[in-house]
């Protein structure tokens, strides 16, 4: 019997295997932000086990509320900043230099094909994109990361999620996974890895493949990835340039993370897109999901463009195609944070800003803020929210407030007309 | 070992995620007890705010719920919410494997029944309360005028983390 992807991964990690159905692996990137990171430092410092496994396999950022709102959050970003001082934490990202952690880390190369990564949080998922091992975990397993470098894990069940036929125009990864989610329901994939093949994802750029891989938490999986290939050696080109001769040989070398033709599936799905609509969410759960023209109408109080799902460069640049010579609604709060430096530069020199703000939008720094109602954005009872995020749990963005998710091209539909809107007329119109 | 049980309360609902057992404001609090008053403040059950004053949740030490609880954020402030407030045990037909790892990882217990039988623990009415015997596996379950058993079959290297007092100290043992 052949391997899956996920199998292979851990089979190449495996430190300790305490019962058949219990793997302990070595994990090579121990990412941390400021949320889920100082109470795991507090009690090492406590327990006299002020340490870390290597100060090279940590990557720590500053991204949830920043700059800091309050005494609170200033004092949660002071115990990391000191913390990566004390252990010389090469790769700590500050003010100026931060982003939401899970579009930093893979622009700066941290995540490699084959690689296993663990987070404080849920959706560290997004970095299977690379064709990684990524899981969100709760501060004690990070705790041990630190201090040990392992991770315990189920042995991984997979289930292959193939992504067939044409994607139409205005229809993106964002609806893909939404539509999935539906399908599957939000604990569908619950302790399984869900790898998302099929010819419609491997024309995927790494963007859209995180998009996806963001989201598979919604369904409850352990992580999403995708199969590593020339997309993959490409994007991570400038990192690995001195390992490969070419793009090639890279994706070539890639290949012996791909599963194997005869490995075994605890399920398989197939999603036909041909004839997908824009997916909107509604009510409180994220597999709460409708096709955009049985919403359209629904009023909208802000617009919200960002986060680990849609802060890219390509989803501002989806946006701003439909924001260009229009304006926001007098009813609409039009809010984008590009995910992180690189991408907010970048859209300046696209003057894609220039365009989110002679809309009306009011453009924010890179910081996670509002998608979890921390900041930045915050819903008022009774208000609803189009936004481009993953979570539209009940309060999520503020108490009684109402989150529909939804694609950055449909979310400035959606600031524009102030309703819930198919945006597809809207373009190139 | 650590003996686990006490008061049951139920909450009668699915997928309650981990953004309704702590709201996100609190994350910013860097101490477990500043979570004490506000566990499941934000629930929302059959269209009304839950009461969280109410006298027998107040005293809880067992959960009983549906299926995929602790869905969600990995935000393991879910459990320790749990924890400053005694609830040492959760029970359901299903869990989110994040928020199970997670109170495995604290060495305290999320148990999975089957779904007649939590089905039958939601019959009980009264003051009702539950004793888990983790060395065979047996929820004993007590109201005024019943007693009942319920097996379950908790993963080895769970139990082992609980034996250990969570995995911490298993990990920095063994590892």
């Amino acid at each position: 019997m052949g391997q899956t992807i996920a199998e292979k991964i851990f089979v190449a990690h495996l430190r300790d295997n305490p019962t058949p159905d219990n793997m302990v692996i070595d994990i090579d990137v121990i990412m941390c932000h400021e949320i889920t990171t100082p109470i795991a430092i507090m009690d090492l410092v406590d327990k006299g086990m002020d340490r870390v496994v290597d100060p090279d396999r940590i990557k720590a950022v500053i991204d949830h509320v920043t700059p800091p709102k309050d005494s609170k959050t200033a004092t949660q970003a002071k115990i990391m900043r000191e913390w990566a001082r004390r252990h010389k934490i090469n790769d700590f990202f500050d003010i100026g230099h931060n982003g939401v952690c899970h579009a930093l880390f893979p622009e700066k190369g941290f995540i490699r094909p084959g690689n296993t990564v663990i987070m404080g949080d849920s959706h560290t998922c997004t970095h299977g994109a690379f064709g990684a091992f990524a899981a969100g975990v709760g501060t004690t397993d990070l705790e041990v990361g630190i201090l040990k470098g392992v991770c315990a894990f189920r042995k991984p069940a997979s289930m292959k999620v193939e992504v067939t036929g044409t994607l139409p125009s205005g229809v993106y990864a964002k609806d893909i996974i939404l539509n999935i989610i539906k399908t599957l329901t939000v604990n569908g994939a619950t302790d399984m890895v869900m790898e998302f093949c099929g010819p419609v994802v491997e024309a995927m750029n790494m963007s859209s493949r995180m998009t996806l891989c963001n989201m598979s938490v919604e369904a409850g999986a352990t992580s999403g990835l995708c199969l590593p290939d020339k997309v993959t050696a490409e994007y991570l080109w400038p990192f690995i340039q001195d390992d490969y001769s070419s793009v090639e040989e890279a994706a070539a070398d890639y290949k012996k993370w791909h599963s194997d033709v005869d490995a075994d599936y605890a399920q398989t799905i197939t999603i036909d897109v041909s004839n997908l609509e824009p997916q909107v969410t509604h009510q409180y759960k994220p597999d709460q999901v409708k096709d955009i023209s049985e919403l359209a109408g629904t009023t909208i109080d802000q617009v919200y463009i960002g986060s680990c799902t849609n802060g890219r460069i390509e989803d501002i640049r989806e946006a701003a195609s439909i924001l260009k010579g229009r304006q926001v609604a007098d009813t609409v709060r039009g809010i984008l944070t590009p995910a992180t430096p690189a991408i907010y530069s970048q859209a300046l020199d696209e003057g894609l800003i220039k365009i989110f703000m002679d809309a009306g939008f009011c453009v924010l720094n890179p910081t996670c803020g509002a998608c979890l109602g921390m900041s930045s954005g915050v819903l008022a009872e009774g208000e609803s929210c189009a936004s481009t995020t993953n979570r539209n749990f009940n309060g999520r963005m503020g108490k009684g407030g109402m989150v529909h998710l939804m694609s950055p091209l449909s979310a400035a539909a959606a600031a524009v007309t102030g309703q819930i809107t198919d945006p597809r007329p809207m373009m190139n119109a | 070992m650590k003996k686990f049980g006490g008061p049951a309360f139920f909450i009668n609902r699915d997928d309650i995620n981990t953004d309704e057992i702590i709201p996100a404001k609190y994350l910013t609090e860097i101490t477990k007890r500043a979570l004490q008053p506000h566990l499941l403040e934000d629930l929302i059950l059959d269209g009304k705010a839950f009461d969280t004053s109410a006298p027998a949740f107040q005293k809880a030490q067992v959960l009983v719920t549906r299926s995929n609880f602790g869905c969600g954020s990995s935000r393991e402030h879910a459990v320790w919410a749990l924890e400053v407030n005694d609830i040492n045990v959760v029970i359901g037909t299903s869990f989110a494997r994040i928020f199970r790892q997670n109170m495995f990882n604290c060495g305290i217990l999320a148990i999975e029944l089957a779904e007649n039988d939590v089905n039958q623990l939601l019959t009980f009415s009264g003051e009702i309360t539950i004793d888990i015997d983790l060395e065979n596996e047996k929820i004993i379950a007590k109201s005024d005028d019943h007693t009942e058993e319920f097996t379950f079959s908790l993963n080895p290297f769970d139990k082992e983390l609980v034996g250990a007092g969570g995995w911490l100290a298993y990990a920095d043992q063994k590892y």
